[in-house]
């Protein structure tokens, strides 16, 4: 099942979330090697960050709530993992975060010339005082930070997309009129928030944080959903994978591609080649390519 | 509920506090916790920060953490009380491989001994047992097993001065054959003990310590080479050790940046 998609062949339609296991070569690596068609490095900001106290990150059971906070050596402090990625020989995508249209262009351009296969620029995490989301939310500085930061690479751009926004399809629309090559949707979901009763305490130390897992599956389909009828461009889609069928069910609301992430919590590294082959099982018991049910969901749309 | 799950925290209070020696503290909770020698917990003191702490004792109803004051969470987390609230999460991480029929040697170093304690209890009496530390106060638990123990320190206050690696390389000279080496302590003493291991064709488990955050599997902050050390390990055998080449070379910091291990050990200890 080899996918072509932006000009690059990948082994499988799977991707390797933002954020999850993304912090070496060697890590991207073995993601790589056991199934992942295409791995994301975690979210390179313009100024080293240590991100949130912890706890930071805990399981729900039917998903997670994290609020990891960015954390980021700075684009400007990661020469030994250029070094180790510039010899890589896998697709890799480099997420990159800004807090202002001239920070996501900076960091844009100096990653650009590291060679990654694409760039997705994070306009929508919630985890930071200020970082992103602020653009996420609005199609107009949805639209601007995707023409400025175009404007200075010259590797295909994905734009990563909150379900926050208050209507998906017109932030899409408005970042594929600026050149956005791809969309990524959707971000963790809320933010919500956990109270200890014992001690009267947020359970985060940042007390608010993102959804993710199996829970936002819903709220997922229904953005990708949004999206691919807003936009000609491809969607990887994201947001509660876990099983082959949720796969499915994503590429049928309109994903290209399908990326996990909290997966990999529940089913371990090796999720991507699980998930894949369960795809290509349910594709072949019903006698379908891929291409056939790219959107499929929206068969009753168009009538 | 009556077992852990390892999903939300676990709010529990503290039922008893030991005080070892000057430089640590144990702290008991009354709590069933399923737990494996070598797995850790994430202890959360609310308004802190979270942190992963291992098991160094372990009953059916009982279980203790044991703290050595380093930094601000575990300056804090010495001064609990009985009476006092932690959250905890797991445990996590896969623990060390036991097998009762083995002739093992263990090499605990300072407090690298906590997460050994439990171990030790498992092993039968002929276990050749090293343990060292900086200085006499350093040594962790000097009374509390039934099986003969060879000390050494740093300074010479307690037992013989010198290193565990050279106790354990007479142990071996001495003809004394071993089917595994177990060790905690500083990576340095670790890289050292597991070389010495190599040398003699011994096959080694080593527990490892990087920064964390989430315990299982996900964010990432505590990779080292491929390996990710609260899923994977925190214990490791020789042929997985055999390929970390971060192994006592290289750290994440809290920002995810890579550094050598003497500066990640001195952000650690702040």
């Amino acid at each position: 099942m080899t996918i072509q998609f932006l000009g690059k062949t990948l082994k499988n339609p799977m991707v390797l979330a933002s954020g999850v296991l993304g912090n070496s070569n060697d890590i991207l690596k073995r993601v790589h090697e056991s199934g992942c068609g295409l791995v994301t490095m975690k979210s390179i900001g313009p100024e080293p960050r240590d991100g949130h106290k912890n706890p930071t990150v805990i399981d729900l059971g039917h998903g997670m709530i994290n609020a990891v906070g960015l954390p980021s050596p700075g684009y400007l402090n990661m020469e030994n993992e250029w070094e180790d990625l510039e010899k890589r020989e896998f697709p890799l995508i480099a997420s990159i975060y800004g807090g202002s249209v001239k920070e996501y262009r900076m960091v844009a351009e100096f990653v650009s010339s590291k060679k990654p296969d694409f760039i997705e620029i994070n306009i929508s995490c919630p985890n930071s005082e200020k970082h992103g989301m602020i653009f996420g939310i609005n199609p107009q500085s949805s639209h601007d930070v995707v023409s400025a930061v175009k404007k200075v690479i010259n590797v295909p751009l994905i734009v990563k997309l909150t379900p926050q926004a208050p209507d998906i399809g017109d932030i899409a629309r408005a970042c594929e009129d600026a050149g956005a090559d791809a969309i990524c949707a959707i971000n963790t979901v809320g933010p919500g928030m956990v109270i200890d009763i014992e001690s009267k305490m947020p359970v985060l130390a940042f007390k608010k944080g993102g959804l993710s897992g199996p829970m936002i599956k819903p709220v997922a389909v229904r953005c990708v959903f949004d999206i691919y009828k807003a936009v000609k461009i491809p969607i990887i889609g994201l947001g509660g994978i876990t099983t082959g069928e949720d796969a499915i069910e994503m590429i049928m609301a309109g994903a290209s591609l399908v990326g996990m992430g909290s997966a990999v919590r529940y089913r371990g590294i090796d999720v991507f080649q699980t998930v894949a082959d369960e795809i290509d099982t349910w594709l072949s018991d019903h006698h379908y390519t891929l291409e056939d049910i790219i959107g499929a969901a929206h068969k009753e749309d168009a009538s | 509920m009556t077992t852990i799950t390892d999903q939300k925290h676990i709010m529990l209070r503290v039922e008893k506090k030991q005080v070892d020696g000057p430089a640590f503290a144990t702290l008991f909770f009354n709590y069933a916790l399923p737990f494996k020698p070598g797995q850790f917990i994430m202890v959360w003191i609310p308004g802190i920060d979270e942190k992963p702490y291992t098991i160094s004792y372990h009953s059916k109803n009982e279980f203790a953490i044991t703290i050595e004051a380093k930094g601000i969470f575990s300056q804090k987390a010495i001064t609990l009380e009985k009476g006092d609230l932690i959250g905890i999460r797991g445990p996590f991480g896969n623990g060390f491989d036991i097998k009762p029929e083995d002739a093992v040697a263990v090499v605990a170093g300072g407090c690298g001994m906590a997460p050994l304690a439990t171990l030790v209890e498992q092993l039968p009496e002929n276990t050749c047992f090293i343990h060292g530390a900086r200085s006499r106060e350093f040594i962790l638990f000097p009374d509390r097993f039934d099986m003969d123990r060879l000390f050494c320190t740093d300074d010479g206050s307690f037992g013989r001065k010198g290193f565990v690696t050279e106790l354990l390389e007479n142990e071996i000279a001495s003809g004394r054959h071993f089917d595994r080496v177990y060790t905690c302590g500083p990576e340095i003493m670790m890289y050292h003990v597991f070389n010495l291991c190599e040398k003699h064709h011994i096959p080694c488990q080593v527990s490892l310590e990087r920064y964390m955050r989430c315990g299982f599997g996900v964010c990432g902050a505590c990779v080292c080479g491929k390996q990710v050390v609260c899923k994977d390990g925190p214990v490791f055998d020789s042929s997985a050790l055999r390929g970390i080449k971060d192994f006592n070379t290289k750290a994440l910091l809290k920002s995810g940046k890579e550094v050598d291990l003497a500066q990640y050990f001195s952000w650690r200890c702040k």
